[in-house]
């Protein structure tokens, strides 16, 4: 980690509504690596997202993506954030949607299409997006991320409702995209896809349980399989009643 | 600020309406039946036909696009694409003129449609012309998907988007004038009438159809219609946030 990281979050805090969502979060995650977001519904995941991509309103710390501030305009060409509900027009098709936010971010067609191919879509680009499976529409949102090679890809629960063929494949794009230097910073809440991370972030109601990577994991908890390794570092954790709901 | 982005959204607009056609033809056919509905109606009062029909032909796109835009953009809201476009490079101006552009062609069409049944078909008067009244009615289009995309920053489902049309349409057809002559209301229903925007759109109408000679004053009522549709289009861009709670 001696380069930049990709994200450095001090003293974030957050309240949604009620709920003090985020009370003091502070992270490095590093450039060039798929890190993993984990933790359970309704911890925090969502909201540290929203916070990275700069759409959350904060109540206090700081967030620095690719060495400026979160949200700044600058990085609206240089962040990719896919949403856990699809966020693509439903009335149109795959091909419309992606020749919109093309547009939008300023590349050709024919990247509309290579990125169409890169998740899958190559053949369906004439069907209407409401008329897709969850998970199909889940590719056209994340192919719209995609579109412009951002440097920091923020993706919440991409992988949730595909099959395991399919997510495998996701997996394996994301570390492409990694290796060709984009960082990645992947949420879930199914711990298998823990060993799929190049590093891991664990969060527990609002708070950084640890960071580690999976090796580390499994040698801190004697647990091979990380769920139940994740599942022993939460009940040796105290927790803080009262706090962190909400997502 | 880039035309290539704002033309692009009006083109993506215009492409979820054309998925729709049903809406399509809904749009535009049912005010050009209500206009012909009114003409039996009114059967034996023609005068009356011509009195509240003509200038209808100008309401009619105003109402019609108020409704459609105020839904369009709380899908983009509800579904996520509009937090989406607030983190891609750009800007709300590019949203709000796309949505100009694309509402722009089809309050066009629909303005087309209405005035030809209505000065063709119907026999209504167009003292001035039909395209005097036409070109009010894409002014009033513009200015209810102006007020549309206004409102439905305070709709959360579009049931309360739908009722937002009673409850902020209705009032103002009552007071414009169209029904009841504004000077023969209550004191106090005239005064507020002034500060309604349906009540500049159709005092323009009112004398575009009727005889006489026109005088400054239909150009003063079109260039409120223009200024409100400005101001509520700058009013709409302040509830399009980039951050949210």
């Amino acid at each position: 980690m001696a380069e930049t990281p990709a994200i450095r979050v001090s003293n974030l805090r957050v309240m949604r509504g009620e709920n003090l969502v985020l009370p003091d979060l502070s992270v490095e995650v590093a450039s060039g690596r798929v890190t993993g977001l984990l933790g359970p519904s309704g911890c925090g995941k969502t909201t540290l997202m929203r916070s990275i991509v700069g759409v959350q309103i904060v109540a206090g710390g700081t967030v620095e993506v690719l060495g400026e501030p979160a949200g700044s305009p600058a990085l609206r060409r240089r962040v990719g954030y896919v949403t856990q509900a699809p966020s693509v027009y439903g009335d149109l098709t795959v091909g419309e949607n992606l020749a919109y936010f093309s547009r939008v971010v300023g590349v050709d067609s024919a990247r509309a299409r290579e990125t169409a191919a890169l998740v899958g879509l190559e053949k369906m680009e004439g069907r209407i997006v409401g008329s897709l499976s969850g998970g199909q529409r889940a590719r056209v949102s994340l192919a719209s991320a995609l579109l412009n090679e951002p440097d920091l890809l923020v993706l919440d629960e991409p992988t949730v409702g595909l099959d395991p063929l399919l997510r495998a494949d996701l997996w394996q794009t994301f570390h492409s995209l990694a290796d060709a230097g984009a960082s990645l910073l992947v949420s879930s809440h199914v711990m298998d896809e823990a060993r799929e991370c190049d590093d891991l972030l664990l969060i527990r109601e609002g708070r950084l349980l640890r960071q580690t990577t999976p090796g580390e994991l499994q040698v801190e908890t004697g647990e091979q399989d990380l769920g139940r390794a994740f599942l022993q570092i939460i009940r040796d954790a105290p927790s803080q009643a009262g706090q962190g709901a909400g997502s | 600020m880039s035309p290539s982005i704002t033309l692009a959204t009006g083109i993506r607009v215009l492409r979820q309406i054309r998925h729709d056609p049903r809406t399509i033809a809904l749009l535009l056919l049912v005010p050009a039946l209500l206009l012909t509905l009114m003409k039996y109606v009114f059967e034996g009062q023609p005068h009356v036909f011509q009195q509240i029909g003509a200038p209808l032909c100008g309401l009619f796109p105003f109402i019609v696009m108020f409704l459609v835009t105020s839904i369009t953009m709380l899908r983009e809201r509800t579904t996520g694409t509009l937090e989406r476009l607030m983190t891609l490079p750009m800007s709300k101006l590019d949203l709000l003129l796309g949505y100009a552009i694309a509402f722009g062609i089809l309050a066009t069409a629909q303005a087309v449609v209405i005035c030809l049944t209505g000065f063709g078909l119907l026999g209504l008067n167009a003292p001035h012309g039909a395209l005097l009244v036409g070109a009010l009615a894409v002014l009033n289009a513009l200015l209810g998907m102006a007020l549309g995309l206004l409102v439905s920053a305070f709709a959360r489902t579009e049931f309360q988007a739908v009722q937002f049309m009673p409850a902020f349409i209705f009032p103002q057809l009552l007071l414009c004038g169209l029904f009841v002559s504004r000077d023969e209301m209550a004191p106090a229903l005239d005064a507020i009438s002034w500060v309604m925007p349906f009540t500049w759109a159709y005092d323009a109408l009112e004398r575009a159809v009727s005889p006489g000679t026109l005088d400054g004053r239909i150009a003063l009522d079109a260039a409120v219609v223009v200024a409100i549709t400005i101001a509520s289009l700058a009013l709409g861009a302040l509830t399009l946030r980039r951050r949210t709670p």
